[in-house]
Parts: C-alpha cells; structure tokens; sequence
C-alpha cells in the first residue's frame, strides 16, 4: 500500500532510531491502550496481552533502522502486534477467536431484541416498532454514572467487537486506519463497529430508562 | 398494497444504521433509509439514540498507560538503546 510519511511520522522515527527517549514515550502515549486492546482479540488474558505488547515494542526498536515507510508508522506497529500476538495465541491453542475478526457474520446478532418489534407476518405493520424507543432524559446523558456504566458496557463486548469501538469511538481512529491495523475487510470492519454501538445504546437504554 | 419499491421494515433499519452513518449505503439504499426514517418517529429516536452513543463513547478518556507498564517499556528501552 502507498502511503507519504508525514512529517511528524519521519520526525518521530529519526528520534527513535538516534535513541530519543521522549520520541519513544510519545508512541507509548499514542499506542499502548490500543495495542493492549487488539491484543486482547487473540490471547487469553490482559496479562498476556500486555506481555505480547512488551515484545511488540522491542521488535519496534529492533527493526525501526529498517522500516522503509511503505505503510503508515502506525499500521506497521499493529501488523508487527498482529503477529506475535497470532504466534502467542498458536502456542496458547487458541484459535476461535479469529474467525470473530474473518467472518463475523457467521454468527447472527441483532442490534435490537426481537420482541421490541411486531411480527414480520403482521397484516399491516410487520416488523414495526412494538416497543418505540423513546427520547432519553438529557440531563442524565452527561452524568459520570452514565460515563461509567458506558465504560463497563464496552469492557463487556467481545474482544473483537471492544477493540473496534475503542479505536474508531474512544480515540478517534478512520475506519481505514482500523481496517489496516486489524487486517480487516470494510465490511468486516462495520459489522463489529454495529455490533459494539447497538450494544452500548441498549446497555445506555436500559440504564436510563430503569428507573422510570 | 401498491408496486412500489419495497419499503424497509423499522427491524431492518436498525441494522443499516451504522452503514448509513458511515456513507456505506448505495444511493438507493440511502433513499429508502430516509424515505422509511422521515416519518418514522420510533426509527427517528432510534437513529438518534445512536448518535448520542457515539458521542459519549467518544467522550471517555482514552486508557492512561499504568505506571507499572511505564516503567517496564521504559526498560526496555534503556536495554536496547545500551
């Protein structure tokens, strides 16, 4: 893939490879959340994962004198992660969760219950609102209960499902920018990101309209 | 009922709303979203309540690296520069 280095990217990887410590802590800053939780997609533990990332950094040092800059810094990074984390989970025997990454379609998800819904037989409105969704008090959206109760909902999705979420909500990643760094197809891509959102918003329902 | 195009149900929107977010939906697709989302109220606070999903999600802070984990990178670091 094509990709011109910025400038800040090639400022960056000059300090690396000269042994620049601030350079290397502002890439910790910049990755390590992330690449705790895309790590997490293939090993079993946040323990491991965090020790698969501790290997990613080491093989980032090692070869920065040969990265060339033909993807983006940052894809290179998560590709480097992509696979110590894959050979990590090969000796753990882990293999399941990939196909949550490959085909997650395989295994059908609504984004809302069923039986919010009429029948999709109905004569005259099938698979219309049983239930409608209603506005959500405004007031109670911009509560720290409500920030933590959306924080557990995420911690609660599917390794998969989080990491996408984490990267394209929490901080702010393009959808090209994950699709490179999970090896994900487009498509692939939006379904977790459907499944993480609609999660949440009916995690944030249920917890606003629990006490009306 | 007449021949017209057929309509979406209000369970198969949900499903194409954050296709619809992400400008994923062809023309097509995106006309009959809005032409079924317009006079949809229950479809209309739908969408709405993904938005404002978003927008929270969007309002966390990003995970502080652990003190802990710092100081191992940092390690790390110092081994490999020496």
């Amino acid at each position: 893939m094509e990709h011109a280095l910025q400038l800040e990217e090639l400022q960056l990887i000059e300090a690396l490879r000269g042994g620049d410590e601030r350079a290397f802590e502002e890439l910790m800053r910049m990755y390590q959340a992330a690449l705790v939780r895309v790590a997490q997609i293939y090993v079993s533990s946040r323990a491991v994962a965090e020790e698969v990332v501790q290997e990613t950094w080491l093989a980032v040092l090692n070869g920065i004198d040969r990265f060339e800059g033909r993807s983006s810094l940052k894809t290179w990074i998560f590709r480097i992660l992509a696979n110590r984390a894959k050979t990590r989970a090969e000796r753990e025997r882990r293999t399941i969760p990939f196909s949550a990454l490959r085909s997650p379609e395989g295994v059908p998800e609504s984004a809302v219950y069923a039986d919010r819904f009429l029948d999709p037989e109905h004569p005259r409105w099938p698979g219309h609102w049983a239930t409608p969704p209603t506005q959500w008090p405004e007031e109670r959206l911009l509560g720290q209960e409500t920030q933590r109760m959306i924080d557990e909902a995420i911690e609660r999705l599917p390794a998969a499902q989080r990491a996408v979420i984490t990267l394209r909500d929490v901080q702010g990643w393009s959808g090209e920018e994950v699709c490179n760094a999970l090896e994900l197809t487009e498509t692939n891509q939006r379904v977790l990101l459907h499944r993480a959102r609609s999660k949440v918003r009916r995690a944030l329902e249920e917890y606003l309209l629990e006490d009306q | 009922m007449t021949e017209t195009v057929e309509q979406l149900s209000c369970q198969e929107l949900v499903e194409l709303v954050t296709d619809y977010l992400e400008g994923a939906l062809s023309a097509e697709q995106r006309a009959r979203f809005e032409a079924h989302l317009e006079p949809c109220r229950g479809c209309t606070a739908y969408v709405a309540q993904m938005r404002a999903t978003i927008e929270l999600v969007g309002r966390l802070m990003p995970e502080d690296i652990s003190p802990e984990a710092e100081a191992a990178l940092l390690g790390v670091f110092r081994n490999w520069k020496s």
